[in-house]
């Protein structure tokens, strides 16, 4: 293990700030656009951050030398404003998201900067970093992996197939990180899928090294990831709130896709702010 | 042409770091030995999980990796269509879907073992190129060109022991060139994979019966296709026919059809594909080349009464 190399100093008081500000960026680019997936975003935000600011690992100067992967491309905005934190991607491709010229759209496309492979279409995330992990760890090159995932993403076949592999083919440098928010498109996970739950136990089952943690804790989700054992690749089930952060759109399906109107814009700016207050 | 992948595949690796071949529970199995054992890291059995096979290949690739993936033709595309689309062909990595069994190979196994519209499906995916050898030499050729290309390729191969017929072959193999592969006057017979055998029986009994002096040429790479060389055999020959084991819809014979429109071709042009229906038979690849409605006799026969 290379926890040595960890940034033992993971300041989750610094991360809570950074993901209120990523939360208001986030609601201000959605006033320049029809729709775009807010809740699903506001759910990952706190692992993305995370993994980017405590548990990548970065070479001399400060580059980024392991691999992130938003499986879950619809909740590209997540990765879009801690990129745009880090000066990966520009200020001005964020402003205009969606827009003609623009890099950013809705999913992750391949070849922009901080992107590493097109996500959007749900299951492919998985498998594609398992044939990364899988290079590294033949090429003998000491890197990790990681990967976001949905919850409703893992009803896709895929998923499991690159599950049931991945231990058998010896990777322990993957890290994936589901977001259980328990919501897809049409409603509740676990009353669209009641028989999924618990997650955990399931992929217990196929050999991956697994923990559970309250996916807006970041120190929860830094420290569970940093004392892996390492003996096998490691799947972070992360109970997380759909909407996050913004009462009206925690929880509520409609927000998986819509915009906040500028009433609701200024009212989710308000709670924000009486968050940081508090 | 099984064989022959393989061992020109161990050359590969023995010339070329990071060269992996991720199978789906189908693999050339004595004739991969040297690779296994040269190279047991780089050879990878997922399992019964094609789409697995796909994104782990492009997962490969994306770390700088020459990566095949190897299974029977149907599963290698129409199981992990959209793998193949989105991973390797919108990202236009460098991995090689090898379709083994193309065409109706597997033909004691039945229509779920028919590849007989793989070519127009894959092909229809922007920047995928499909080659389809007609022989071992061929195969060869063809999988240098796989490991050396910079975007995703989809090789077809038979597996029925195809014999070399491209030994004395007038020109070389080239990627995106159709290829004479024996001189000739009149008649052009335009095919590729292993159904050029048929190409080479009608062609001798044109020239042995009709005195009829024929060409044949192999079309390859059958995307990109090579439209120049295409117009060139139109403008050259008084009969052009295509034989493909593919169906009707998508297939080459189409396509040479709209250049020869696009030229105003004045030759005799005929074309002989697999029909565009499942047919319920089994038997060898030639009764169900004989089911699809291709013989030799037919296609000798259309020729005779076309010109």
């Amino acid at each position: 293990m290379k926890e040595d190399t960890l940034a033992k100093t993971f300041d989750a008081a610094a991360s809570k700030r950074r993901c209120r500000k990523f939360r208001r960026r986030i609601l201000d680019i959605s006033q320049t656009v029809s729709a775009l997936h807010a809740a699903g975003a506001f759910s990952c935000l706190e692992i993305v951050d995370s993994i980017y600011f405590g548990l990548m690992q970065r070479d001399d100067e400060g580059r980024l030398t392991d691999t992130f992967l938003l499986s879950k491309g619809h909740g590209s905005l997540a990765q879009y404003v801690v990129l745009e934190e880090l000066g990966i991607l520009p200020r001005e491709e964020l402003d205009n998201f969606c827009k003609p010229g623009c890099i950013l759209g809705t999913h992750p496309d391949f070849g922009i900067p901080g992107i590493e492979a097109a996500t959007g279409s749900l299951g492919h995330g998985l498998p594609i970093t398992v044939g990364m992990a899988l290079a590294d760890k033949v090429q003998g090159i000491d890197r990790t992996v990681y990967v976001v995932l949905s919850d409703g993403e893992l009803q896709e076949g895929s998923v499991w197939e690159a599950m049931m592999i991945a231990p058998t083919l010896g990777i322990k440098n993957l890290v994936a990180v589901v977001d259980l928010n328990d919501f897809q498109s049409l409603g509740r996970t676990s009353e669209t899928h009641p028989n999924f739950y618990p997650v955990l136990d399931k992929v217990s089952a196929f050999g991956w090294e697994t923990v559970e943690v309250d996916g807006h804790d970041q120190q929860a989700i830094f420290d569970a990831v940093s004392s892996r054992l390492g003996g096998a690749p490691m799947m972070v089930i992360a109970r997380t709130v759909k909407g996050k952060g913004v009462s009206y759109m925690e929880n509520v399906p409609i927000w998986h896709y819509r915009s906040p109107s500028p009433e609701e814009y200024q009212q989710a700016l308000l709670e924000l702010a009486g968050e940081e207050e508090a | 042409m099984r064989d022959t992948f393989a061992r020109t595949l161990y050359q590969v690796a023995k010339k070329r770091s990071n060269v992996f071949i991720v199978v789906a529970d189908i693999s050339p199995a004595g004739s991969m030995a040297p690779f296994r054992e040269e190279f047991p890291d780089h050879f990878i059995n997922v399992g019964v999980a094609e789409q697995t096979m796909i994104s782990l290949c492009a997962g490969l690739a994306l770390r700088g990796c020459t990566a095949f993936a190897y299974t029977i033709a149907t599963f290698s595309i129409y199981r992990p269509f959209e793998q193949v689309r989105i991973d390797l062909c919108y990202q236009n990595l460098p991995v090689t879907v090898v379709g083994i069994g193309g065409g109706v190979s597997y033909s004691t196994l039945g229509g779920t073992h028919h590849a007989q519209e793989d070519i127009a499906v894959v092909g229809a995916i922007p920047n995928m190129a499909v080659i389809a050898p007609c022989d071992p030499l061929e195969t060869e050729a063809a999988t240098w060109v796989c490991a050396e290309r910079n975007g995703p390729t989809y090789l077809r191969l038979g597996k029925a022991g195809e014999p070399n017929l491209t030994g004395d072959a007038p020109e070389p193999f080239e990627f995106g060139k159709v290829r004479k592969i024996k001189e000739g006057r009149d008649v052009c017979i335009i095919a590729y994979g292993p159904i050029m055998k048929m190409a080479f029986e009608v062609a001798e009994k044109l020239e042995r019966d009709e005195q009829r002096s024929v060409a044949i040429y192999s079309a390859h790479t059958v995307k990109p296709l090579d439209t120049a060389g295409i117009k060139r055999i139109l403008d050259n020959f008084e009969t052009v026919a295509v034989v493909e084991e593919h169906s009707v819809r998508g297939s080459l014979g189409g396509q040479v059809k709209q250049l020869a429109w696009d030229v105003r071709a004045n030759c005799k042009l005929l074309t002989f594909s697999l029909r565009d229906e499942f047919i319920h038979q089994f038997g060898s690849q030639r009764d169900m080349w004989t089911a699809h409605g291709l013989t030799p006799e037919i296609i000798y026969d259309a020729i005779v009464a076309g010109s």
